[in-house]
């Protein structure tokens, strides 16, 4: 892990570390604009923009109505004069309400008229909050599934700032999901100086032998917990942090399978058409002979997030789930 | 407005600029370029040479050209499908839209789209409609607002038809540009017909320009196939917006000669419409207009119309020899990658006042910014107003509302729409009806019309009979100050490692304010 156990002086949270992401690369260039709703004086529903509207400034800080396909589409309008705005959805799940503005118009514009879309679009994603079905959602595979975007979901502070610059600075329309459950959890240093984290290269967060699991942003963690349970048992696992959906990082994925022989695949969407099913057929295209069981999967149930928190802890996958069939995986 | 020439004096009288003879012979000429390119494709379409759909724009001519032809160089388009005639003007030669409907790999988008799906965001500044309606009014908007960032004094301009604008998107869009007083031109182009629905079965105001005073911009009617209006109307609502006077609608009342598209032979439009509008084509129109106020003779004429039809003889071969693409070419141009664009914003302005420290502010809201106190009308009267805070709508605009009160308002407050300019310039109230009886505000129907059309001339329902108004904005409304929320800290107490004692994350409720 990048991550230190006892939190240094200079430790900093997920957000605080998006929000220095988005600060210096403002004063890095001007063109870099942030737009969203309540991201202005109130500092955004997560505070992560707070404090950017006094050094900023209005025309810098863009406070939109309540209208995502506006927050989108001018972002997008912005982009094709050279400008690279920030967008933030309140909630990673009101993206729906511009789906059709990132799918169509975002998405394709590049390659259908040489277009370039440099935009960002972030926002708080996951559960593990309570926070329903409507506040709680994981839709970066409506996303993955559309060419042309790029899709992050970093799962540490150092990763978070890295990749948000990173995306900020590239070419492409970039999706950054950040998971609420890990904004305030965890504190990280981050490194020196003015760093980014490329886009498309998973982490190796764990050596191990017996088997990889890999997963990504909240699950990530979960997962190093069910690595560290199943150490106990003599089972050694290898876990693997995407940090970035699309693209996919297929030689570290393929490589740790062809080590460990063994694949599980953990992640809080739900299952039908998650992107656990696209990293087997991967697998299964590029390393079916290194295989010595079944690729397996933990993840969310193939039901809204409910709200209850009894309902919302048996929908998500947790250390225990992970652990169970881990250990089924490792008998073959 | 009983002879021609009566209309031009009038029309001289209320203009701001008078047209030079080039300019009018360019309105004709793009015009029938416009057309005759279109006609040419009808025949290519009927010859299997287009592959996909093909939308008409036949007596629509004078929309896009009397549109674009206000706009300088540097402004920007975004033009829907039936909007070529604009693309012609931005200086589009005739063959991408050949090979664009042939799909060939020469079209701008080397075939991979077609119709007038392609842009060009260095030379002519057009962005690239996608079919789904209205999406081009949040990102017009949006390169409004990098245009003034920028400090290059543009202007954004695109249309959308009387269909389009149901979608959400023109509302959330127009919603932006008015919050933001985005230089931003919004053509609605009233043809009548949304494929096969008629306007009156969509929308349930007179005319789609009403509602620009929902969102407090100006707006103005014009009447469509009036290439001179049309582009009188917009060279003032650009030169407007260029002043920051904030976004501008024009609804254009016109009418689709054709089907939605060519495979729609449009019989559920009454022939009597088609005739109507047939009589009232923007062409003849604008033909008759010419010879009658001697700009142009029959030989000048002939001209034109010749150098159109060697003009797209020579880009119709062009295209119809092209190659189609290579199919591997599919695959290319998902991704900007390998420095494919050198992406850079034009500054003309120093980019020292949007950076720290001059950029600085700040940020709490003041008083003035939330409205008068004063102002807040009273429960009593809202509910006396039957909920209805605004009277919209010119004379003719009848039924309830009619029975407004205005308590402790100003009388002019509910002088009708149309005749209220946003709330910095409004002037001294006066009624439609004595606007009309004084001096035409504006410019009125340039061509002399035969008896025909003389009920139309003298009806409520010629758009030129409306005073060529702006949406009034609504006076600033108290705003509630932002709630004091308490975000609640989930305190950064957590660290995220192995050796912590217990759960790395303490599962709690936390993370929710904020919600919605």
């Amino acid at each position: 892990m990048a991550t230190t156990a006892i939190p240094k002086p200079g430790a900093i949270t997920m957000v605080e570390a998006i929000r220095q992401a988005m600060v210096e690369e403002m004063e890095r260039d001007a063109s870099v604009v942030a737009i969203g709703e309540d991201i202005g004086v109130y500092g955004g529903a997560f505070k992560v923009t707070d404090g950017m509207l006094a050094k900023f400034g209005r025309e810098r800080v863009i406070e939109t109505p309540i209208a995502e396909t506006a927050i989108i589409g001018a972002a997008c309008g912005m982009s094709f004069l050279g400008l690279r705005p920030v967008c933030e959805m309140q909630f990673i799940d009101f993206i729906a309400c511009c789906f059709n503005q990132v799918t169509n118009f975002v998405a394709k514009s590049h390659y259908l008229w040489d277009a370039p879309v440099p935009i960002v679009i972030r926002g708080p994603s996951g559960g593990g909050v309570h926070g329903g079905p409507f506040h709680s959602a994981n839709p970066e595979m409506y996303f993955v599934h559309t060419p042309g975007l790029k899709v992050i979901y970093p799962s540490t502070p150092s990763d978070a700032k890295g990749l948000l610059k990173s995306a900020i600075r590239d070419n492409n329309p970039v999706l950054f999901f950040e998971h609420k459950y890990l904004y305030r959890r965890l504190k990280e240093e981050m490194p020196e100086g003015d760093y980014t984290v490329p886009i498309g290269k998973a982490a190796i967060r764990r050596q191990g032998r017996d088997l990889t699991i890999i997963s990504y942003a909240a699950m990530a963690h979960t997962a190093m917990e069910a690595a560290e349970e199943l150490a106990k048992e003599g089972i050694d696992a290898e876990v693997i942090d995407l940090r970035t959906l699309l693209p996919l990082d297929k030689e570290t994925i393929v490589a740790s399978v062809k080590k460990t022989n063994k694949l599980l695949i953990v992640h809080e969407d739900t299952r039908t058409g998650g992107i656990a099913g696209e990293i087997a057929a991967i697998v299964c295209e590029e390393a079916f002979e290194d295989l010595d069981g079944p690729i397996e999967r933990v993840t969310a149930l193939d039901t809204p997030v409910p709200y209850s928190p009894p309902l919302e802890e048996h929908f998500l996958p947790n250390t225990a789930k992970v652990v169970a069939a881990a250990r089924k995986l490792a008998k073959f | 407005m009983a002879t021609s020439a009566a209309t031009t004096t009038e029309r001289e009288r209320g203009m701001s600029e008078t047209l030079k003879r080039e300019q009018y012979l360019d309105l004709y000429y793009f015009m029938q370029l416009n057309r005759q390119l279109e006609e040419r494709m009808v025949r290519l379409f009927r010859q299997n040479k287009i592959v996909g759909g093909l939308y008409s724009s036949l007596g629509q001519e004078a929309v896009s050209v009397g549109t674009c032809s206000a706009l300088e160089k540097r402004d920007w388009i975004a033009p829907m499908i039936r909007n070529i005639g604009a693309l012609l003007v931005k200086g589009v030669p005739p063959r991408d839209i050949f090979t664009q409907h042939m799909a060939k790999f020469t079209s701008p988008t080397k075939g991979k789209d077609g119709t007038s799906h392609f842009g060009d965001l260095k030379v002519r500044h057009i962005v690239s409609p996608i079919s789904m309606l209205g999406d081009l009014i949040p990102v017009m908007t949006g390169v409004a607002m990098a245009g003034r960032y920028l400090g290059q004094n543009i202007v954004a301009l695109t249309w959308i038809g009387d269909g389009g604008s149901s979608t959400g998107a023109f509302h959330e869009g127009l919603g932006l540009a008015a919050a933001q007083k985005a230089p931003f031109v919004l053509i609605v182009e009233n043809n009548q017909w949304a494929y096969s629905t008629p306007v009156s079965r969509q929308v349930p105001v007179k005319n789609l320009a009403d509602r620009a005073v929902g969102y407090g911009i100006a707006s103005t009617i014009v009447d469509g196939n009036d290439v001179v209006a049309v582009y009188q109307a917009t060279k003032k609502a650009v030169a407007e917006c260029r002043a920051g006077r904030g976004p501008h609608l024009i609804e254009v009342k016109t009418m689709r000669m054709r089907g939605h598209a060519q495979h729609d032979p449009a019989e559920y439009v009454p022939k009597e419409m088609f005739e109507y509008w047939k009589a009232r084509d923007p062409i003849v129109l604008f033909e008759k207009y010419l010879t009658e106020n001697k700009i142009w003779d029959e030989k000048v004429k002939s001209e034109i119309d010749a150098r159109i039809e060697r003009e797209l003889d020579v880009e119709q071969k062009f295209a119809e020899d092209s190659p189609m693409p290579p199919p591997e070419f599919a695959e290319e141009g998902v991704y900007c990658e390998n420095g494919c664009h050198q992406i850079e914003a034009q500054w003309q302005r120093s980019k020292a006042e949007v950076m720290p420290p001059k950029s600085s502010f700040d940020p709490g809201w003041k008083l003035e910014d939330l409205g008068k106190l004063g102002e807040i009308p009273g429960a009593k009267e809202v509910a006396a107003s039957g909920g209805n805070g605004a009277k919209t709508g010119g004379p003719e605009f009848n039924g309830p509302q009619k029975q407004h009160s205005t308590p402790n308002l100003p009388a002019q407050s509910f002088v009708p729409a149309p005749a209220r300019a946003p709330e910095a310039e409004r002037e001294p109230a006066q009624s439609v009806a004595a606007v009309e009886a004084v001096e035409p505000a504006e410019p009125r129907i340039p061509f002399g019309r035969g008896p025909k059309d003389k009920a139309f001339r003298e009806s409520p329902d010629n758009p030129q009979n409306k005073t060529y108004g702006r949406g009034g904005a609504p006076g600033k409304s108290f705003q509630k100050a932002p709630p004091e929320k308490v975000f609640h800290k989930s305190g950064p107490n957590k660290s995220f490692g192995k050796n912590q004692p217990g759960k790395n994350f303490s599962k709690g409720p936390q993370d929710k304010s904020g919600r919605r």
